[in-house]
């Protein structure tokens, strides 16, 4: 209780700070600069320096919170991967020399790479089909619904939800995980399927797969709708088939979404880490990079120089995705 | 695939678009119910049996024992030991009994043993017995019989009573509600008034600086993390104050929330429409007043979409918890804790879906109740002009 009500406190708090600061600092500005008489009582306007200072008040706090969270972490996680575990020597590449001589960084690697092709890919494909689908259906309100549900369920505790369906119990005892249960009712032999490496993998992503299917339904929804009726009219006149349709006007008009729905997921793919932290640890040859990267965070007090190597890997395969973003952005703006 | 289908008023394409999303809805939500039965059974079955025959009587083999000579009465002149195998309140019957345990069905509850010695034993359907013999017991430890119990479906709060108090759930949840909040609101407005500025003021810089806001939308957590741990740490040494405390995390989040924050409400309010805001100015109300008497109540959906996306994504968070929070229990939040409950009690799945259900109500109440804000901010985070 005592810790709500140290929690509200912040919140009043951190509110009051800010307005405090917001409106303090504008009106420090308005003090400061006033509009005043000058000598042989010329009037002299500062309303030009308030202006050129006011946005700045405005920023200043988003900007100072971004640079130390972000901005100058990131800076430094690319300097710190040239050092030693505990920050001290510079030791240059030793560490992304060690990186591509570990099997654990390798094998990471390797599985990421099968996440990037088989998640986003999959997301976007059942995304889109049940977007389809339930647009010609009455209850299609309602499946979307419980489609999109599993966004707001946690990493973890989707990784129980679905550790129970992959639970597995000897082959002689009752089976309680829904996919055991399954294969021994197809007269198929029980499996601890999140041990079997490399299909494991496939496993875990399973459940990435269920979370974001949602995200990509619902936007897909939305790109659909603003596709013009009178462009399907015309292909159903001209004799195409619903599939033909699908494939031929609708995916072409929503191909811009249907990237940005795939890079946002990749972004998710590429940071996944809490998934595979809950089911396995990366046991069992399913270790990605960046439960490796937390791993060697702590391990044995710490690694800092291979934990940030790894982060450093990881930002450079998100760069490519980073630097179309903001052209998209630019070009947008362009068309403001 | 235009063909009717006889009887019904729709075409096999129809029933096959019906029946598709039909499967692929219960495939979606399947996972989740059977959380949530699971969550309610009786642990006893919960291990044995699947939820999907939570509703079916399960029924299990065990045996009981009986009371000693000391128990013993006698009646019309014959001597008896009486009881029940079963406890009060059990709600169990039994099925089929024997007194040796491989050939358990031998006797249908109801039915008579005469055992060895010509004493006989009688198990009633209720679990309660009678062993009669014409001379004195000695036994000084009672007798094993075998049975098959019918075990009826058992729905209960227990294993939520159990979490919450014992497990330490109840405290994680407070925790998680601890950081969440303060994560949650903090953030807004300073986002709000970056992004009016964004929107509506002129400096040099600006672009420049809001693409950097927008390159850092996707600037991986990970890349942060080593560094921040080094400052608290620091910090903690230099002000001799705890490196992991609720106002750390609470700026993490702050930080991290803030690219998506100020890009959102940035697009929404660079969407006001320009008259208003023109208009107000040549009234002669400053920018801080337009802000504050204007654009904020104007402003409230795209606040509202914020505050849902960061509140899930705070609520739901591993990662920064794990780094900036520690692992005591007055910390520990209900990812963390739920993290920790899979690696020690990962058979213990009363206490896992009891507790995975407690850590995911929350978000999915909020989600169900909000869901139209949530989708706006979504639709706006990704496709132009949502």
């Amino acid at each position: 209780m005592q810790q709500i009500i140290s929690a509200l406190l912040a919140i009043v708090l951190g509110v009051g700070v800010m307005l405090f600061y917001f409106y303090g600092s504008n009106w420090l500005l308005d003090t400061l600069l006033p509009d005043t008489r000058g000598a042989g009582g010329r009037y002299v306007s500062r309303q030009r320096q308030r202006t050129a200072i006011r946005p700045w008040l405005f920023v200043a706090p988003a900007l100072i919170i971004l640079t130390i969270y972000l901005v100058y972490p990131a800076i430094q996680t690319f300097f710190l991967s040239f050092f030693n575990r505990d920050s001290t020597d510079y030791i240059g590449l030793s560490n992304y020399r060690w990186a591509l001589g570990d099997g654990e960084f390798l094998q990471s690697i390797g599985n990421n790479l099968l996440w990037l092709v088989v998640v986003p890919s999959a997301s976007t494909a059942l995304g889109l089909l049940i977007a389809v689908l339930a647009d010609r259906v009455s209850w299609g309100t309602i499946a979307k619904s419980l489609i999109f549900m599993p966004m707001a369920i946690s990493f973890v505790g989707a990784s129980v939800i679905w550790k129970f369906v992959y639970d597995f119990r000897g082959p002689d005892a009752t089976q309680i995980g829904l996919l055991n249960a399954v294969v021994v009712g197809l007269g198929g032999k029980p499996q601890a399927w999140i041990t079997i490496p490399f299909w494991n993998n496939f496993f875990l992503m399973i459940i990435l797969i269920w979370i974001q299917t949602g995200f990509a339904m619902v936007i897909f929804s939305a790109a659909l709708r603003g596709v013009p009726e009178e462009t399907l009219e015309a292909a159903r006149i001209d004799g195409a088939s619903e599939v033909q349709i699908f494939f031929r006007v609708m995916v072409p008009q929503i191909m811009s979404t249907i990237l940005v729905v795939w890079t946002t997921i990749t972004i998710v793919v590429l940071k996944v880490f809490d998934i595979v932290l809950a089911m396995t640890n990366g046991q069992w040859d399913t270790e990605v990079l960046a439960n490796l990267m937390f791993d060697w965070m702590f391990r044995g007090g710490g690694d800092f120089g291979r934990g940030s190597t790894l982060a450093v890997v990881i930002m450079i395969a998100v760069i490519p995705i980073m630097i179309w973003n903001i052209r998209r952005f630019q070009q947008e703006e362009g068309l403001r | 695939m235009n063909a009717k289908i006889p009887g019904l008023n729709m075409t096999y394409g129809r029933l096959v678009t019906h029946l598709s999303l039909l499967l692929l809805v219960i495939l979606w939500t399947l996972p989740v119910l059977g959380l949530f039965i699971s969550s309610l059974r009786d642990k006893d079955q919960l291990i044995v049996s699947g939820w999907w025959t939570a509703l079916r009587t399960t029924e299990r083999n065990q045996f009981g024992r009986t009371g000693t000579a000391d128990g013993q009465f006698e009646r019309d002149g014959v001597y008896v030991i009486a009881g029940n195998f079963f406890k009060e309140g059990e709600h169990k019957t039994v099925k089929a009994y024997s007194d040796k345990q491989n050939d358990i069905s031998a006797y249908r509850p109801g039915e008579t043993i005469t055992l060895a010695d010509d004493s006989r034993f009688t198990l009633q359907e209720d679990g309660s017995y009678e062993w009669v013999s014409s001379e004195p017991f000695d036994l000084t430890r009672g007798k094993r019989f075998f049975f098959v119990a019918k075990i009826p479906p058992r729905f209960a709060l227990d294993n939520y009573r159990e979490v919450l108090t014992s497990e330490g759930i109840g405290q994680s949840f407070i925790n998680t509600f601890t950081v969440t909040i303060p994560a949650t609101i903090i953030p807004i407005l300073i986002a709000a008034f970056a992004a009016y500025a964004f929107a509506w003021m002129r400096f040099p810089g600006r672009q420049l600086l809001f693409a950097v806001v927008v390159g850092l939308l996707v600037v991986p957590l990970q890349m942060s993390l080593i560094p921040l741990l080094r400052l608290y740490n620091n910090v903690g040494v230099a002000f001799g104050v705890a490196a992991k405390s609720y106002p750390g995390i609470w700026l993490a989040h702050t930080g991290f929330g803030l690219p998506l924050a100020i890009y959102l409400l940035r697009n929404y309010i660079g969407g006001l429409p320009r008259d208003i805001i023109e208009s107000a100015q040549l009234d002669g109300a400053s920018h801080f007043n337009i802000f504050t008497r204007l654009i904020l109540p104007l402003s409230v959906p795209a606040l509202a979409s914020f505050a849902i996306f960061q509140f899930l994504w705070v609520w739901n968070d591993l990662l920064v918890a794990l780094v900036f929070l520690g692992k005591r229990a007055d910390q520990i939040v209900l990812t963390s804790k739920l993290r920790e409950l899979l690696g020690s009690r990962g058979d213990n799945w009363e206490i896992l879906t009891s507790s995975a259900f407690i850590s995911i109500i929350v978000p999915l109440v909020v989600f169900f109740a909000l869901q139209r804000y949530f989708v706006r901010g979504l639709l706006a985070g990704s496709v132009k002009g949502g």
